[in-house]
C-alpha cells in the first residue's frame, strides 16, 4: 500500500513522525493553504483533512465550531476535493480525508473513492464506521489503493484490536483516551499499558491523538507511539494568533 | 422483523465510534437476557401499573365520531401515562436495565421536553444521577419542562452547536457518553439510533400496542381498520403498531410534521415528503432529510417532538414494505384538529399527538360506522400552554404573561 511505504520512508531518522489536521474550508480554504505550507515547511510528515459534517459526533467543541462555521460558510463537498487536489499537487507529503460516513455513503462509496484517488489522496479516517458496517468500503479502498485507517480505543480489547486490525490499512489511529477531541490527556501507567497493548495487536504503525498539544505531550510519545496527531490545537492557534504562527509551533514539537 | 446486528431491510445498524463499541456489547448484553427474562417484563408492567396509570384507556370518541359520520374513533389515552406522554414507558423500561447493568448516572436527550422531564422523573425514583442535553433553542420554547427537570434534580444543558435542536442533542449525548460510559448510561428516548436502541424502545413501548389490541376487541368487538399516530423518532407509533403488525387487514398510518406545507420546505417529512433520502447520521441508517453532499437540513414544525431529521429504522423499513402508510399534516391543521378534540370531547392532545388526529380526521368520515380507528394521542398538551397558547395567538394569554413579565421586573 501506498501509504505504509511513505510512512515507511519517512520515518527512517526519525524519533517519531507528526499528522496534523485542518477542518476544510475553516476558516477559509485559503487560510487551510497558508496552514498547509507552514506545516509543510516545518516538517509535518502527513496531513489529514477533515470534510465538514454537520453532525460532527466524534469530536469535541474546538472541531464541532469549525465543521459548523465552514459549512454556514458554504463549503461544499466539491470545494474540498478541488482543494484537496491542488494540494496534493503542491506538497509532497500524504494528505489523508478524515470525514463522517455520510459524505461517503451520499456520494456513492466507490465515486467517492475515484474522487479521492484522484485529488492524490492517500487514504481515510472514518470514525462512525466500525468495520462490521464497512464491507464495501473496505473493499473499494483496497481497490483504489487508499488506506482504510482504523481507530483503537482504551475500551477496546486485545480480541477487538486484532480485528480492526486485520480491516486497517497505512496505520492504526489510537485515540489516546476516552472522551472527544480537543481536551488534555495524561501519559500515566494506564495509558503506557493501554499503548503496549495496542502494540502487541498489530504490526502496523501506530498514530496517536486526542489531547496532544505540545512538545512535551510529542516528546512523550516517542518510543511509545510512531506518529504524534496534533489535532484541535492548530485550529486553536489559527483562531488565536493566524496562520502564520502555525509554522514556529509545528517547529517547536520535536 | 429484523435479522441480526439490528437491521430492518436495509435500515439501521451500529455506526457507533470505536470507543463505544464495549458500551454497546455490554448493554445488548443485558438488553438480550432481560428480553428473555419474563420477571424483567413482570416487573416492568408492575411498575408501569403502580407508578404510572397503566393500562391507560382506550376512550371512544363518540362526539368526534357523530361530528364525522364515519368510522367510530377511538383514542388511546398516553397522555394519562404518568408524566404526560408515553416517554415514561421507555424510560421506566431503560431505568429497570440500569439498575440491572449496575450503572448510577443516567444521560438523555430531549427536544420538547417530555423525554427529558420523563428522565428525570425516573433518574429521581431510581436514585441516578441525571444529565439532559436539549438544544438551546428548544429551551427557549420549552421552559416550563427546563424548570421541571431541574426541580426534579437533573442538570439541563443547552446545546449550542448546530441548528441547536434535538439532532444536537443527541449528538452531544453521545459526546458525554464517550466519555463517561463506566458509569453512565445513555437513556435514548426514541426508536433511533444505534442498535439495539430502536428495537429496545420499541419493545418498552409496545405496552401501549399490547394494551390497545385487548380494549379495542373488548371495547368494539374486533380489530380497528386503522391506527394513526403521529412521527418524530417513531416510539409512540412503533408502540401502538405493535399491537397490530401482525393483523395485514389493519391500516398502519404514521403521520410526520408538515409544518409551512411540503412544497415550502419546512417541514420535517422525511417519508410522507420526496425531500427524505437514505443517509447514516446519528449511529443508523434511515431516510433523513439532507442535501445532496449529505448534511443535514434544517427541519420544522410547531411541535418540536417531531422537528427531527431521521427516523425510526423499523418505520422506514415497513414504510418500504408498504406495511406503514406516511402521511403528513401541516402547523394549521394541527391546531384546527386540537381546537376540534377539545371543544368536542374535553381532551387536550400535545401537539406532537394532534398531527396524528388531523389525518384520522381527513379519512373517518370517508369510512363505515361499522368500522373503527383509533388515534395514539402520544401525550397531553396542557402542560404544554406556554407553546399552544403562542401558537393560537391567544391575546388573553399574552396580556397575561406581560403582565406577569412587569410583575417579575418590578420585583428585580
Amino acid at each position: 500500500m501506498k501509504l505504509s511505504a511513505e510512512i515507511a520512508q519517512a520515518s527512517s531518522g526519525k524519533d517519531i513522525l507528526l499528522m496534523t489536521h485542518i477542518v476544510l474550508g475553516y476558516p477559509s480554504f485559503e487560510t487551510n493553504k497558508k496552514v498547509i505550507a507552514q506545516m509543510v515547511a516545518n516538517g509535518v510528515d502527513l496531513i489529514e483533512m477533515q470534510i465538514p459534517f454537520s453532525e460532527p459526533m466524534a469530536d469535541g467543541p474546538v472541531i464541532i465550531k469549525a465543521n459548523q462555521d465552514s459549512l454556514l460558510d458554504g463549503t461544499r463537498l466539491a470545494d474540498c476535493l478541488n482543494f484537496a487536489r491542488q494540494m496534493t499537487e503542491t506538497h509532497a507529503i500524504p494528505f489523508l480525508f478524515m470525514t463522517y460516513y455520510n459524505i461517503l455513503f451520499k456520494y456513492g462509496i466507490e465515486a467517492f473513492c475515484q474522487r479521492a484517488v484522484e485529488a492524490g489522496i492517500q487514504g481515510f479516517i472514518v470514525p462512525d464506521l466500525p468495520p462490521e458496517e464497512g464491507a464495501d468500503y473496505l473493499k473499494y479502498a483496497r481497490q483504489y489503493d487508499l488506506a482504510p485507517i482504523q481507530i483503537f480505543a482504551p475500551t477496546s480489547t486485545p480480541e477487538r484490536m486484532r480485528f480492526l486490525a486485520e480491516a486497517a490499512g497505512g496505520f492504526i489511529y489510537c485515540v489516546a483516551r476516552r472522551g472527544v477531541t480537543g481536551t488534555q490527556t495524561t501519559f500515566n501507567e494506564e495509558f503506557n499499558n493501554y499503548i503496549a497493548q495496542c502494540r502487541a495487536s498489530t504490526d502496523m504503525p501506530l498514530a496517536v491523538g486526542f489531547g496532544i498539544s505540545n512538545r512535551d505531550d510529542v516528546q512523550a510519545l516517542i518510543g511509545k507511539a510512531d506518529i504524534a496527531v496534533i489535532g484541535s490545537e492548530t485550529i486553536r492557534l489559527v483562531d488565536r494568533q493566524g496562520a502564520a504562527a502555525v509554522g514556529p509551533f509545528i517547529a517547536g514539537l520535536r | 422483523m429484523k435479522n441480526l446486528n439490528g437491521y430492518y431491510g436495509q435500515w439501521g445498524g451500529a455506526f457507533i465510534p470505536e470507543v463505544l463499541h464495549e458500551t454497546f456489547r455490554q448493554l445488548k448484553d443485558f438488553y438480550s437476557k432481560a428480553r428473555k427474562d419474563p420477571a424483567f417484563w413482570q416487573e416492568y408492567t408492575d411498575l408501569m401499573a403502580t407508578y404510572s396509570c397503566r393500562p391507560t384507556p382506550l376512550t371512544a370518541a363518540d362526539n368526534l365520531s357523530r361530528h364525522f359520520g364515519g368510522a367510530r374513533i377511538f383514542i388511546k389515552r398516553e397522555d394519562l401515562n404518568h408524566t404526560g406522554a408515553h416517554k415514561a414507558n421507555n424510560v421506566m423500561g431503560q431505568g429497570l436495565l440500569v439498575k440491572r447493568m449496575g450503572k448510577g448516572r443516567v444521560i438523555a436527550e430531549t427536544g420538547a421536553g417530555q423525554h427529558g422531564v420523563a428522565t428525570a422523573t425516573m433518574a429521581a425514583k431510581f436514585g441516578f444521577k441525571c444529565t439532559i442535553y436539549m438544544g438551546e433553542e428548544d429551551v427557549m420554547r420549552q421552559r416550563p419542562n427546563v424548570f421541571w427537570m431541574e426541580k426534579l434534580g437533573a442538570e439541563v444543558i443547552p446545546v449550542t452547536t448546530g441548528s441547536k435542536t434535538l439532532k444536537d442533542a443527541i449528538n452531544a449525548a453521545f459526546r458525554d457518553w464517550v466519555t463517561n460510559m463506566d458509569n453512565t448510561h445513555y437513556c435514548l428516548g426514541t426508536a433511533c439510533g444505534p442498535h439495539p436502541f430502536p428495537e429496545m424502545v420499541t419493545w418498552f413501548q409496545s405496552i401501549i400496542g399490547l394494551e390497545a389490541r385487548e380494549q379495542i376487541e373488548r371495547q368494539f368487538g374486533r380489530p380497528p381498520a386503522r391506527v394513526y399516530a403521529c412521527v418524530g423518532g417513531g416510539s409512540n407509533a412503533m408502540g401502538v403498531f405493535q399491537g397490530f403488525l401482525d393483523l395485514p387487514e389493519v391500516e398502519l398510518v404514521g403521520v410526520e410534521a408538515g409544518g409551512e406545507g411540503l412544497a415550502s420546505g419546512r417541514h420535517a417529512a422525511r417519508l410522507a415528503s420526496r425531500d427524505g433520502s437514505p443517509g447514516v447520521a446519528q449511529g443508523y441508517k434511515t431516510m433523513f432529510l439532507q442535501d445532496d453532499d449529505g448534511q443535514m437540513r434544517t427541519t420544522h414544525s410547531v411541535a418540536a417532538g417531531l422537528d427531527y431529521v431521521g427516523v425510526s429504522p423499523i418505520l422506514t423499513d415497513l414504510w418500504e414494505q408498504g406495511r406503514v402508510r406516511f402521511a403528513s399534516a401541516t402547523d394549521r391543521e394541527v391546531m384546527a384538529a386540537l381546537e376540534l378534540t377539545m371543544t368536542n370531547e374535553g381532551i387536550i392532545p400535545a401537539l406532537e399527538s394532534s398531527h396524528a388526529f388531523v389525518q384520522a380526521f381527513k379519512e373517518a368520515g370517508d369510512m363505515s360506522p361499522d368500522e373503527a380507528v383509533i388515534i395514539n394521542m402520544s401525550g397531553r398538551g396542557d402542560k404544554d400552554i406556554f407553546t399552544i397558547a403562542n401558537a393560537f395567538k391567544d391575546p388573553s394569554w399574552q396580556q397575561f404573561i406581560i403582565n406577569k413579565g412587569k410583575e417579575y421586573e418590578a420585583e428585580r
